[in-house]
């Protein structure tokens, strides 16, 4: 205050800023004008720089994933001859099965050939090089057909065969006739062999069921690696977290929020559940591997592994969530219910609880969603580095048979040499992003119908 | 698969006991229900519970100590000159629990009688051909140490599981018998069952402070193996990060810290302003419309996994880059040498990190009192100068809490920076290069055949606990922040 009464008297005023007219702007107005234009511009650009790299991300999965979901296909007349997978003509399985796949390359020839010859396409290529637009898979493919139905050796039968990725590439634009150069795996008269066959609609590119439903396949063979056994393993880890983290967040909720007396134990337990919520996810894993694995020898790559440290990972999300849909719950309805002789744990399990239900649904549905997409931790309890190629026949086997999930399977496509995995890569995380969109859908449907304004 | 059954059965024995203790409080009533101390039902509570929860808690107790029970005595067996020069004693068990399983299989398929696999001697019959016919693989022949220890390892495990399901059973129906002796008209049902679920409540919340100390435990454990077999001088102040498996390695945590702070700090640098200023927007601008429309929009960035950005990272941002800045890229300087770099990782993980700093500095700025802005309009300043000299420095405590708590999350993300950051620790400070961080390093030496006993793995765990104690730092002082500022407008 003292600045003030001791500011010089004698200095003249200073001259006045705003001379003239209030519909004429000063330069000061002017400037500060510009200013509020400028600092609402920048305001304006965070926000559609943010929604501009939600565009790109959003094109770039669409863009570079949809193409996963449709594959190359070769449909194929194949004589299953006799001579060559029972030669003894006598359909003992156990003499077939003894047919390598290997002994099934030259039937396979053989039907290129035949194929090339009848349409008339005129190639240098020798039956070999033939085959090669096909698959490594298709010898599989064919021996399980073949000791599925041995009835069948001797007939000619309609086949729909598998390009190598490498064809499959070249009809998606991923492989073009510069990039082949220097590659041992394909030629150029091959792909005037692919052009000249899809001329014809013997060779075609269809919607690709198996990258849903499949397994995942070995390095040398990215056009047959599908997602669905890992689908299985992310599906058998929700469970696990479903049928843990619900009733553990849901009995730690009630007790904070409705029982716990305010003392040193309830401080500790609320202080533990918010920096849980923060901890790194890579922790948990190093947690699941030292505790579940290595301590208590619990089966590496388990889906019932992760399924414990994601429930662990979960249960601060969902007990936040629930116990802010307990506290919506207006003291009203519990003091109505003690007014009329119910017990405390009357009115919280048969008044409170059900009020709060949908709250709690919603919260879990998003906890869920949240573990269905995290990866980090499932890198260190091994769900990563095999080929994830058996899908689970029961329960136990689903629990506790190693396998992937679908992130997990995400990732190590990413690591795999082969671009035409990359693609494969891109698709999962298409049918990853499907899954959560369902799920928070649901979470904002069963918001909107069900809760309650007090 | 004997646990699965011994919980139905324990599950069919408590939904016994609650018809059992219905019935049986009504009829020490005479049917009338009126002349019951609690509702019916409570009666029947009480048995289930009675007979289910402290079964099923012996159940987990027995399931969580008898491997370690059974490999202490185990491993005792094996004396130290059958170990192998090139073994350890953890690979000579993992042999054991190998031979064991294989055995039960056998047993299981009909290969062998229980009596054969009991008295099977090593050389004997072909075991490691047996072995692999029922799918387990054996990488020698069974030497004969490891079967005795493999046949002892059964027994155990047999009697163990034996014991158990005896044990279960007994608290099961003595549960059971000792609640449905107790159920009468006058027994205060209602009051026991409260209590017990009360009881199971508490137990409930407190799994989180049990979480808590496993984490700490856990890692706690294994880095003081670590800081046993390699120095902690050289962990916290040595300079190089080179793991070798042959042994004589350089770990230290300096230049996996530079790569992670560096990183983290370009994913501020790209979060802070955009998130800050979208907030400002969304909160002091703009309509209701667009509030509707972006807000949602921008938090989608928030639920998007990481191993989505993971991979864009590594396939989309890095290639761009690369082509923008590597050999023969677009501007003609040679100055990236792949496609992972600090700038990869930082970028993409600002992205990430753009909703996240967006709806806390949201919610903080809409905390500030309309009066405070009112006040500043009525003296004739424009809105960006209200924003600029009364809700910003009003906002300032919790918006640096909520850049904190964004750096917490930068420094602990893990799968971008594994996917998109490289894999050479050093201290540049060119972020074109690519550096490594905790995290990647954690994955990288706890992935695969992990061997617990070598510097090289444990060092992952010290490198866990220096990241939680980080993390946690920063999550603390950051709430401490935040809590102080709320109460502040309260």
């Amino acid at each position: 205050m003292t600045d003030l009464t001791q500011s010089p008297a004698g200095t003249a005023p200073e001259p006045r800023k705003h001379g003239g007219s209030l519909l004429e702007q000063t330069p000061r107005t002017k400037r500060r004008n510009a200013a509020e234009k400028r600092f609402r511009g920048y305001g304006i650009a965070a926000i559609a720089a943010g929604l501009v790299m939600l565009v790109i991300l959003v094109t770039t999965i669409v863009g570079k994933g949809t193409g996963a979901f449709q594959q190359t296909f070769v449909t194929l007349n194949v004589e299953l001859l006799e001579a060559k997978l029972d030669k003894k003509g006598e359909r003992n399985i156990e003499d077939i099965k003894k047919v390598t796949t290997f002994g099934y390359a030259p039937i396979i020839k053989g039907a290129m050939t035949a194929v090339v010859e009848e349409l008339g396409i005129e190639t240098g290529l020798k039956a070999k090089d033939l085959a090669g637009i096909l698959s490594k898979d298709v010898a599989a493919q064919l021996r399980d057909y073949v000791i599925a139905n041995p009835d069948q050796i001797g007939q000619t039968v309609e086949f729909r065969f598998l390009a190598s990725s490498r064809v499959d590439g070249y009809l998606k634009g991923r492989v073009t006739r510069e990039s082949i150069v220097n590659d041992k795996n394909i030629s150029a008269e091959q792909l005037d062999l692919v052009d000249a066959l899809a001329a014809a609609g013997v060779l075609e590119k269809t919607f690709n069921l198996d990258f849903i439903f499949g397994a995942d396949a070995s390095d040398a063979r990215p056009e047959a690696a599908g997602i669905g056994v890992s689908m299985l393993g992310s599906l058998f880890m929700m469970f696990v977290v479903l049928a843990l983290a619900l009733p553990i967040g849901v009995a730690a909720s009630i007790y904070l929020e409705e029982f716990a007396p305010r003392n040193w134990l309830t401080d500790l337990i609320e202080v533990n559940i918010s920096n849980l919520a923060a901890v790194p996810s890579i922790v948990f894993g190093i947690l699941g591997l030292a505790v579940f694995i290595n301590y208590m020898h619990l089966p590496t790559s388990a889906p019932l592994v992760g399924g414990l440290v994601l429930t662990l990972m979960t249960l601060p999300t969902i007990i936040i969530s629930t116990r802010a849909s307990l506290k919506s719950v207006p003291p009203s309805i519990r003091d109505a219910a003690l007014g009329v002789g119910a017990s405390k744990m009357q009115a919280v399990f048969h008044h409170v609880l059900p009020l709060a239900a949908p709250g709690i649904l919603t919260g879990t549905i998003i906890g869920l969603a949240q573990a269905l997409g995290e990866t980090a931790p499932l890198l260190l309890i091994g769900m990563v580095g095999f080929i994830a190629s058996n899908a689970p026949e029961t329960l136990a086997d689903g629990l506790l048979a190693p396998n992937s999930a679908m992130p997990a399977q995400i990732y190590e496509w990413a690591k795999r040499a082969d671009p035409a995995f990359y693609e494969r890569a891109w698709g999962g995380i298409i049918i990853l992003l499907l899954f959560l969109v369902t799920m928070n859908t649901l979470a904002v449907i069963l918001r909107r119908r069900f809760e309650r304004r007090w | 698969m004997p646990t699965f059954w011994l919980v139905a059965l324990l599950l069919a024995l408590s939904a016994a006991g609650y018809y059992g203790g219905r019935r049986r409080a009504i009829a020490t009533a005479a049917g009338n229900v009126k002349d019951l101390h609690s509702l019916p039902s409570y009666y029947g509570y009480h048995v289930a519970l009675a007979a289910f929860v402290p079964a099923i808690g012996a159940l987990a107790i027995w399931l969580l100590a008898q491997p370690m029970f059974i490999e202490t005595r185990v491993s005792g067996m094996i004396p130290a000159e059958a170990i192998p020069e090139s073994s350890s004693i953890g690979l000579v068990m993992s042999d054991v629990r190998r031979v064991a399983e294989g055995l039960d299989l056998a047993v299981e398929q009909g290969l062998l009688t229980a009596r054969e696999a009991r008295n099977a001697i090593a050389g004997e019959q072909d075991l490691r051909a047996l072995m692999g016919e029922v799918g387990v693989a054996l990488g020698s022949k069974v030497r004969p140490e490891v079967l005795e220890a493999a046949q002892a390892y059964r027994n155990l495990s047999h009697t163990g599981r034996n014991a158990m399901t005896a044990v279960v059973a007994l608290l099961a129906l003595g549960g059971f018998a000792f609640a449905y002796a107790r159920t009468h008209k006058d027994f205060r049902a209602r009051n026991v069952v409260e209590r017990a679920v009360l009881a199971l409540l508490i137990l409930a919340a407190s799994l989180a402070i049990l979480t808590t100390v496993g984490i700490v435990l856990s890692m706690l454990f294994e880095t003081k193996n670590f800081f046993g077999l390699h120095s902690w001088t050289d962990f916290f102040f040595g300079s190089t990060w080179a793991p070798n498996f042959r042994g004589g390695s350089e770990l230290s945590i300096l230049p996996l810290l530079w790569g992670t702070l560096y990183i983290s700090f370009i994913a501020l640098l790209v979060a802070v302003p955009v998130g800050l200023f979208a907030a400002i927007y969304l909160s002091e601008y703009a309509s209701g419309a667009v509030r509707a429309f972006a807000k949602p929009l921008l938090e989608i960035l928030a639920g998007i996994p990481t191993i989505v950005y993971g991979l864009f990272a590594l396939l989309t941002v890095g290639p761009a880059l690369a082509d923008l800045f590597g050999k023969g890229g677009l501007l003609g300087v040679e100055w990236m040498a792949g496609a992972t770099s600090v700038l990869t990782a930082g970028l993409v993980m600002g992205i990430m990190l753009i909703p996240f700093v967006s709806s806390l500095s949201d919610d903080i700025i809409n905390a500030v009192p309309q009066a405070m802005r009112d006040g500043s309009l009525g003296l004739g300043a424009t809105k960006s100068e209200t924003v600029r000299q009364v809700v910003m420095p009003a906002a300032l405590p919790g918006i640096v809490g909520a850049v904190l708590l964004a750096a917490s999350r930068a420094i602990g993300e893990t799968m971008i920076v594994v996917m998109g950051a490289g894999a050479i620790a050093k201290f540049s400070a060119n972020p074109l290069e690519s550096m490594t961080t905790i995290t990647t390093r954690i994955v990288s030496q706890l992935t695969g055949d992990t061997d617990f006993a070598s510097p090289e793995t444990l060092v992952a765990f010290a490198l866990g606990l220096t990241l939680f104690v980080l993390t946690l730092g920063l999550n603390v002082l950051a709430l401490y922040i935040v809590r102080k500022y709320r109460e502040q407008y309260e």
